[in-house]
């Protein structure tokens, strides 16, 4: 069995690409590494489009190497991954509606991203305007005696994102569930092509609104690696800290929100209460609640004073003595577990299958966190443990959410106490070759990749993929078999994002 | 359980502790929200949010403004399940060519009399999006607004903020 380096080897390798190598491969070389993704072998990572290109990055799990792998495809066809390894079906769909890259043998060949709607085709590829004659999306069918359809969507009843679900239920059972997503696509891929370095950093911010430093974060890193700029330490430790400011706000809002799709109403208002003492700390000390923007190629945009730093830490001094009376709350309420034990099971061999990431993995057997996985800096020097259950259910996913809303307040304290002085940005320079650069940062809902080209100080190409993208199709397996009134809550429990997922 | 009701038994419960006094501001704004949402429209004011393909971030400040701090409810505003319900269709995003036909069909579900508020810098324009194959524009591109919200996103502050200049103003069409 050969090793992701073994394969880099049989390629091409690309000059000047930072952090991890990529190498052009042959149809043989694809085929072969698609096979042990199959095989589970190698996790994939990704797989993304330029307009005459396939990318596919993978993960070796036992030793953390990481590798892209690139095939060229004059003719806009390559073999499909999707025919053997399902997590990547929408990938390959949405690699379509936005080049007019056709997989060969992709079992499912309807649009994803796509919705007739843009007046182009292919809009970053060969382009074709005017709106095409597409027949009516066709969901997937379900038969058997007494079924019925319900259908909810784009607009939903709460506050969130935009998407379509289609339960098929038989009863109250739900026989199945599709999702239909990209109602929020905006084209942010498109947008970055051409863009300098600053509006494409402040684009990577608003993919997410939730994940807004870890997408900043991953991009800039991956900037930093494709024009090997090296960053200050005390950017690096802030970094670190506004990342762990988003964490512990999220954490602290999803517990309570799934929760509160349980009607336990009582935590949600408390929970909420502590998420908004994170998001006044965070705007007290680096001027926006939700910290955007704070992280930039290069290094930080504001640095951290005295008085920010004790903003923070009697924030965190405030959920030390609220918290732990809520988890208590929750574990000792019955009627509360009754509904959060057991209910939207997902299988260890599924997540491990669709390399998910984040607390749906983490609640499911799969260890990945790549703070302690990759173990980039400062993570490497600060004490945290990764937590790991194997039930897969709601409440594991909660009590993933626990232990890291924990872990976080201890990885802010230590930040903290050994935050270095010095310089907050590094200046980029312009490089006269093209640099490419990776990068994958651990955000709360899990790991955010982004990839990029620039020359000239302008981005050639930029991929930036949601975790979400290997955790909504889990959602529709997990949900199967549980009465439809528990799909809030198991949806809240993933919590996936709409906005990173259509970009 | 038990032990945290005893105890709310003889102390007042958490959520009632916000607004925090040095926020004077929203007090005072508060409680002109209140009076101008009474005078117009009674006791009530029923919101009705849409996502017509933003990024989340103004979904997040907009749930803060039913947190115990903000806790818009206390004003009669309060944020319903459908547009059969609202008074105000509350859109935030720049609006996506995929979500156009979405927010045209939630915009003509609202009974009359209705106000459209624009949340967040891409509400009013696109944004940093606009200009994409994928996005529309605005909100004003595709359904009447009366008042934008500015921000990236919107404080929860600014927000109510917003709703009370809405409310002076209802009988005029696009405050802003």
């Amino acid at each position: 069995m050969p090793s992701l380096i073994d394969l880099m080897l049989e390629g091409r390798a690309v000059q000047h690409h930072g952090r991890w190598p990529r190498a052009t491969v042959d149809i043989s070389i694809w085929k072969f590494a698609a096979g042990e993704v199959a095989r589970r072998r190698w996790s994939l990572l990704d797989l993304w489009g330029e307009p005459a290109t396939v990318h596919m990055a993978i993960m070796d799990a036992d030793t953390g190497e990481i590798a892209t792998v690139s095939l060229d495809c004059p003719d806009l066809t390559y073999p499909s991954v999707g025919l053997h390894h399902p997590p990547a079906l929408r990938l390959e769909r949405a690699i379509n509606d936005l080049f007019g890259l056709s997989a060969e043998g992709l079992p499912d060949a309807r649009p994803w991203l796509d919705h007739d709607c843009w007046g182009v085709s292919f809009p970053l590829g060969n382009r074709v305007y005017g709106l095409s004659k597409t027949s009516p999306y066709r969901f997937l069918p379900a038969e058997g005696d007494g079924l019925h359809q319900i259908a909810v969507g784009p607009v939903h009843a709460g506050i969130i994102e935009p998407g379509h679900f289609r339960f098929t239920a038989s009863g109250e059972t739900v026989v199945r569930l599709e999702q239909r997503l990209g109602y929020t696509h905006k084209g942010i891929e498109g947008l970055m092509i051409g863009a300098d370095l600053k509006r494409a950093a402040e684009l990577a911010g608003r993919v997410s609104g939730d994940s807004t430093v870890a997408y900043a974060y991953a991009f800039s890193r991956a900037a930093e690696a494709a024009l090997q700029l090296v960053v200050p330490d005390r950017a690096v430790w802030l970094r670190a800290l506004v990342a762990e400011l988003e964490r512990l706000a999220n954490h602290l809002g999803d517990i309570g929100a799934i929760c509160n799709d349980a009607s336990f109403t009582l935590m949600h208002a408390h929970c909420s209460v502590l998420r908004e003492s994170v998001l006044r700390a965070s705007d007290g000390a680096f001027g926006h609640r939700l910290l955007r923007d704070v992280i930039a190629p290069g290094g930080v945009t504001h640095d951290l004073g005295e008085d920010g730093t004790k903003l923070i830490q009697a924030m965190l001094g405030n959920i030390r003595l609220r918290f732990p009376a809520l988890v208590e709350l929750y574990d000792n309420t019955a009627s509360l577990q009754d509904r959060t034990v057991d209910t939207g099971v997902l299988t260890p061999a599924l997540a491990k299958q669709y390399a998910a990431g984040g607390y749906i993995g983490r609640a499911s057997g799969r260890s990945f966190d790549a703070r302690r996985t990759l173990a980039y800096p400062p993570y490497d020097s600060l004490q945290f443990e990764v937590p790991v259950l194997n039930e897969g259910d709601v409440n594991a996913r909660v009590w993933i959410r626990v232990r890291e809303v924990e872990q976080s307040l201890s990885l802010i304290d230590q930040i903290l106490d050994r935050l270095p002085q010095g310089p907050l940005r590094a200046q980029a320079d312009q490089l006269r070759e093209p640099g490419e650069g990776m990068a994958i940062v651990e955000g709360f809902r899990g790991d955010v990749l982004a990839w990029l080209r620039v020359r000239d100080g302008r981005v050639e190409r930029c991929r930036l993929r949601d975790p979400s993208w290997f955790q909504w199709p889990l959602l529709e397996a997990c949900i199967e078999n549980n009465i439809v009134a528990d799909f809030p809550l198991c949806n809240k429990s993933f919590n996936c994002s709409y906005s990173g997922q259509d970009l | 359980m038990r032990k945290l009701l005893f105890q709310s038994l003889f102390r007042r419960p958490f959520t009632e502790q916000a607004p925090p006094p040095d926020d004077a501001g929203l007090s005072e704004l508060a409680a002109a929200v209140g009076n101008a949402a009474r005078r117009r429209l009674g006791r009530s004011l029923s919101i009705r949010e849409v996502d017509a393909g933003s990024c989340n971030g103004c979904e997040l400040e907009i749930h803060a403004l039913n947190n115990a701090y903000y806790d818009v409810e206390r004003f009669g505003l309060r944020f319903v399940a459908s547009p059969r319900h609202a008074d105000v269709l509350m859109v935030t995003g720049p609006v996506t060519k995929n979500m156009r036909e979405a927010l045209e069909r939630t915009y003509h579900a609202v009974p009359n009399p209705k106000w459209v508020v624009a949340i967040g810098d891409c509400g009013r324009d696109g944004g940093c999006f606009a200009g994409s194959y994928a996005v529309v524009g605005g909100v004003a591109e595709v359904i009447p607004v009366d008042l934008h919200i500015p921000g990236c996103p919107p404080t929860p502050m600014a927000m109510l903020q917003g709703l009370l200049a809405l409310l002076e103003r209802a009988d005029s069409r696009a405050v802003t």
